[in-house]
């Protein structure tokens, strides 16, 4: 009864009729989409389980600090509280990390940045669980900071992680550099003697963050073997349990994990968060365990987007030839390595942008630091170096005279070109004509808050209803921008996905079950993956099984990776699938027709068994008949190699994709509000296997890059290294007001190496929207901009 | 304390409510209707509006207190509170309002068919959902009997929604908002969904035909991280132009 009840059941979703039910290349409507309406979609926050506790973490007040002692009698005395967790309770291992395990599941004897988890409670209630933690007494004696580069290398530097022995820890020339990778190609002396034109300067990127909307959460229910069962909003099912299972002391077994409904997740869920400290509150009590962050607490529970300094350099000829690039990108990375090594190695191979640049001299690299920890998110290192490298794009042509598309029209990449990295191009790389697109859409129409003829509409101007201005002092403004992003994980690492199919009569009919443990984080992959099922299998109904850890690993839902992936596991596995219902029916039936010995000349349509010319020789039904079929099979993608670490030279990427946008913005110049008008994009996706989704991924995705030109930054403090604004009213992300019509021009050119032809999406148009939306600011304000997000006073100078 | 709100047009009563307990607490945690989204629990991004006496409000605003006696209307009752107010106009049909005896006849589009009559699904895909019915009354400090005090829960007295891949399931019309959301592909993690939904819906109630820049403003207190709000919009056009057609 109990466990009827609980609440932490992923649904599988079958597709109902019509517009639900398409093949590749429609726009299906997601299965989950009624779900999601009608409020019965369970989100990891929405689990509930008879007897079940609520979880709260105590987190330090201090960015660096020793611990001298922790004392939890006060938390342990008030009733409804059933545990208290320090490290000196952790059972196993103590740390956890995505590629370095530097990261202490609990704070020993030090903390390394503002919000470290320190303790841990679980209680009856929420609100007696968070006054509990505010009972446990914790010493701390502040220690010095490392907050940038220079008091990161200075001599007597206090080491964040003194000691290392990870495999970074041998080539990085200071302890407190995560990583450092360089790329050189050319020689860059020579082609600067020759250059006409030289521009050089410093940018800035400030801290953007996730800002998903579901809060970190999920649900551990202890289980009677032993092991527990982990209702969980992530990106990567298969990763947390193997950073679980050690810190629990638990085999991997018993550590099962089950996708629970996630609230968006944009990189933010790549690292664990609540999971290792629900699950040892779980086993301590021996009662499920639910923990919820509230918005406060989120903002300290994920990595951020890497907070960057740039320093660029450009020559180019008279005649609008590039002919060189140094740059230095320094990404803070904060107190843990999250995700920092491939961060760097993206930032750096992906440095110059698309364009032709024979001469090449890169580094980039990671701090440790006392800033919070950064990692992950969408764009991983490329929107960085976007912003910077685009707006000396402008800069150059400025100075040469020429118009800023065209220019870099002159030295866009197209396919057959070499990356920096010496990688060559492969497939289709249409950066010029993407430029050529968003600039041939007509203009958005000028003053449109006057445009009814009558009273003036301030919602259509900068500052809309605080009716700060009536048109006076605004001046329109339009930007350019093109960008480069990787698809799927990079440098050597092994990237695979599993896909399950299980194909069988259900009521006369054949149905298909399409099982991976993909992470659905709103992107659309369980809709994708039920269109490839149909479009492979030749059946109308698909239901999609739960994700979860009883099948293998799908790898993560980034780096825009799933469509391709698990996509093209669910490819794979139905091929497979299909091979042996093609193998059962010539058995069977093989004398019947010729064409059953020619398995390639068939295919399967509408349930039925259809030859090349369109006979039907079979029925699908009748050759499965009591008979499953059930497979489980990986899918990879072309290897890779890593860079070299001196050079940056190797095949490093599997796949990139290019996006570009105009935007055009008006500035109340006097007062410094920018409203962005319009923001038209143009992307290469291959092959839309969802057009509708895809269109929405580069909606999404333009809006997170604008939302970083404008608003979007988390203020650490100078003095503490504390962060200043973890709430929704005061770390602004985009409304419905101030984000603009953004038309969307996709194009479909295949790349014959991935399913279908197809390209990753969802990244791209991150990258180029902001040095875009600046663009347009800059060019409706004179101003050079050097740091996002732009804030009213740079504009105004006060 | 103890609280007593009509929700979606039923009385609940929630027992051993703490004073510091917000509506949307209330109505996630012990009421059993976690559609409205906790995603700041400040006021800042709309996931939890609900309607309380007609006006949208931020439920985590609201002391559960201050609801005492009141009505509420949450995503949950969305499609209900839209079909009773197209009921409202004499003469006046609501499109896809199921005949009478019919269940599940699809609200807008005819895109949910209801599959009645269909055999289960997939053993492995039934073993692996152990039931998404949602606690009825949970309190965490005192649990009681199911049921108890919560007359005419939803769970129990509404049928399922379709999708949930339940054999011969019913299908609840969904309201014409709801619908739009998911033809538009306004719908991609959901979580702002019902919020937004919910202020959608009571902006259709004042303005049936509304500009962008209406649509703009309405929904200017819910945030979205995923879509951009391109979809948003698209999907309130629709649901306009769709409901006015119907009258």
């Amino acid at each position: 009864m109990a466990a009827d009840r609980t609440a932490s059941a992923p649904t599988a979703l079958t597709q109902a009729t019509g517009a639900t039910r398409g093949t590749i290349g429609e726009s299906t409507l997601r299965p989950d989409g009624t779900l999601k309406v009608t409020g019965e979609f369970a989100y990891s926050s929405d689990l509930w389980h008879e007897d079940m506790l609520w979880g709260f973490t105590l987190r330090s007040p201090y960015a660096h600090a020793a611990i001298r002692s922790i004392d939890t009698a006060g938390a342990l005395a008030l009733p409804g509280v059933y545990a208290v967790l320090t490290h000196d309770d952790l059972p196993a291992e103590t740390h956890y990390g995505l590629e370095i395990h530097d990261q202490p599941v609990l704070a020993k004897d030090r903390v390394r940045y503002h919000g470290e988890p320190v303790a841990i409670v679980a209680a009856d209630h929420p609100e007696t669980a968070r006054r509990a933690a505010a009972r446990i007494a914790v010493e701390y004696e502040e220690l010095p900071l490392v907050v940038d580069e220079a008091t990161a290398t200075a001599p007597g530097a206090p080491l964040l992680h003194p000691g290392r022995r990870d495999h970074h820890a041998a080539h990085v020339p200071h302890p407190n550099i995560v990583h450092r990778q360089p790329v050189l190609r050319g020689d860059v002396a020579a082609a600067r003697a020759r250059a006409d034109v030289v521009v050089r300067r410093d940018y800035e990127v400030g801290m953007q963050d996730q800002a998903f909307l579901g809060p970190e959460s999920g649900l551990a229910v202890p289980a009677e073997d032993g092991g527990v069962d982990l209702y969980i909003a992530t990106q990567w099912l298969h990763v947390d349990r193997d950073q679980l299972a050690p810190v629990l002391g638990l085999p991997a077994d018993k550590v099962r994990l089950t996708l629970s409904g996630v609230g968006g997740a944009f990189g933010a869920r790549e690292d664990l968060s609540m999971q290792a400290h629900a699950c040892l509150l779980a086993l301590r009590t021996g009662k499920p365990v639910k923990i919820v962050y509230n918005r406060y607490e989120s903002f300290f529970g994920h990595v951020h987007r890497h907070p960057a300094r740039l320093t660029y350099e450009h020559g180019a000829s008279r005649d609008g030839t590039l002919l060189y690039v140094q740059c230095r990108i320094v990404l803070d990375g904060g107190a843990y390595a999250s995700s920092s090594p491939a961060v760097v190695g993206n930032a750096a191979s992906l440095s110059i942008g698309p364009y032709v640049v024979e001469n090449v001299d890169v580094e980039a690299i990671a701090l440790y630091s006392n800033n919070p920890p950064c990692g992950a998110m969408r764009g991983f290192g490329a929107v960085q170096a976007c912003f910077a490298y685009e707006a000396q794009m402008d800069a150059v042509a400025a100075e040469l005279g020429l118009d800023p598309v065209e220019f870099r029209q002159r030295n866009a990449m197209s396919q057959g070109a070499a990356m920096p990295t010496g990688q060559l191009v492969d497939s289709p790389a249409p950066v010029a004509e993407l430029l050529r697109r968003v600039k041939a859409l007509p203009m958005p129409p000028e003053r449109a808050w006057e445009a009814a003829g009558g009273p003036v509409d301030v919602r259509a101007l900068p500052g809309g209803l605080s009716n700060t201005t009536h048109g006076e002092s605004v001046v329109r403004g339009v930007g350019y921008a093109v960008g480069i992003k990787n698809v799927g994980f990079s440098e050597g690492f092994d990237d695979y996905s599993t896909a399950r199919i299980r194909l069988e009569v259900i009521g006369g009919e054949p149905v298909a079950l399409v099982h991976t443990a993909m992470a659905e984080v709103g992107q659309g992959g369980v809709t994708v993956h039920a269109q490839i099922a149909r479009t492979e299998l030749g059946v109308d109904r698909v239901t999609i099984h739960p994700a979860d850890t009883r099948v293998g690993s799908a790898g993560s839902t980034s780096a825009s990776r799933q469509t391709y992936m698990t996509g093209g596991a669910v490819k794979h596995t139905c091929e497979a699938a299909r091979e042996e219902v093609l193998r059962r029916g010539r058995e069977r039936f093989g004398a019947s027709h010729p064409a059953w010995a020619e398995p390639a000349r068939l295919r399967l349509a509408d349930g039925k068994v259809v030859t090349d010319g369109g006979e039907v020789i079979g029925d699908l039904a009748g050759i499965l008949g009591e008979e499953a079929i059930d497979l489980e099979r990986e899918f990879r993608h072309r290897p890779t190699e890593p860079f070299d670490l001196r050079t940056g030279q190797g095949f490093g990427h599997v796949q990139y994709s290019f996006c570009a946008h105009r935007a055009v913005v008006e500035v109340d110049t006097e007062l410094g509000l920018v409203k962005v008008v319009e923001l038209a994009a143009a992307q290469d996706v291959g092959k839309a296997i969802n057009p509708l989704s895809v269109v929405g991924q580069i909606q999404g995705g333009s809006t997170q890059g604008l939302g970083l030109a404008v608003m979007e930054e988390i203020v650490v403090s100078a003095d503490g290294a504390r962060v200043r604004n973890p709430s929704f009213t005061d770390y602004l992300i985009p409304t419905i007001l101030d984000t603009p019509a953004m038309p969307v021009d996709v194009l479909e050119l295949a790349d014959d190496n991935a399913p279908y032809g197809l390209r990753g999406v969802g990244e791209a148009p991150t990258l180029s929207s902001t040095p875009a939306v600046v663009a347009a600011i800059r060019a409706a304000t004179g101003l050079p901009l050097k740091r996002v997000p732009v804030r009213p006073e740079h504009l105004t100078g006060t | 304390m103890r609280v007593n709100i009509t929700v979606n047009g039923r009385p609940y009563e929630a027992d051993d409510v703490w004073e510091g307990e917000s509506l949307l607490y209330v109505l996630r945690e012990r009421m059993g209707l976690p559609g409205s989204k906790n995603a700041c629990e400040q006021g800042e991004c709309g996931s939890c509006t609900v309607r309380l006496d007609g006006v949208p409000v931020c439920a985590c605003l609201v002391a559960a207190g201050q609801a005492e006696g009141r009505e509420v209307v949450t995503v949950e009752g969305l499609a209900d509170h839209a079909r009773q107010r197209s009921a409202k106009p004499a003469g006046a049909v609501c499109p896809g309002e199921p005949e009478a005896g019919h269940p599940g006849k699809p609200e807008v589009g005819g895109l949910v068919e209801p599959e009645t009559g269909r055999p289960g699904e997939p053993d492995t895909a039934r073993r692996a959902e152990p039931g998404t019915g949602r606690p009825v009354g949970p309190d965490v400090a005192r649990p009681v009997e199911p049921g108890l005090g919560h007359p005419g829960e939803p769970e129990t007295a509404r049928p399922r929604r379709p999708g949930s891949s339940r054999p011969g399931q019913v299908v609840a019309p969904l309201a014409p908002v709801q619908q739009a959301f998911i033809d538009a592909g306004a719908v991609q993690c959901g979580f702002c969904t019902p919020g937004l939904l919910v202020a959608a819906d009571e902006l259709l109630e004042r303005t049936p035909d509304p500009s962008d820049a209406d649509i703009r403003e309405a929904l200017s207190g819910n945030l979205c991280r995923c879509t951009g709000y391109e979809k948003i919009l698209d999907a309130v056009r629709l649901a306009a132009a769709r409901t006015g057609k119907a009258v």
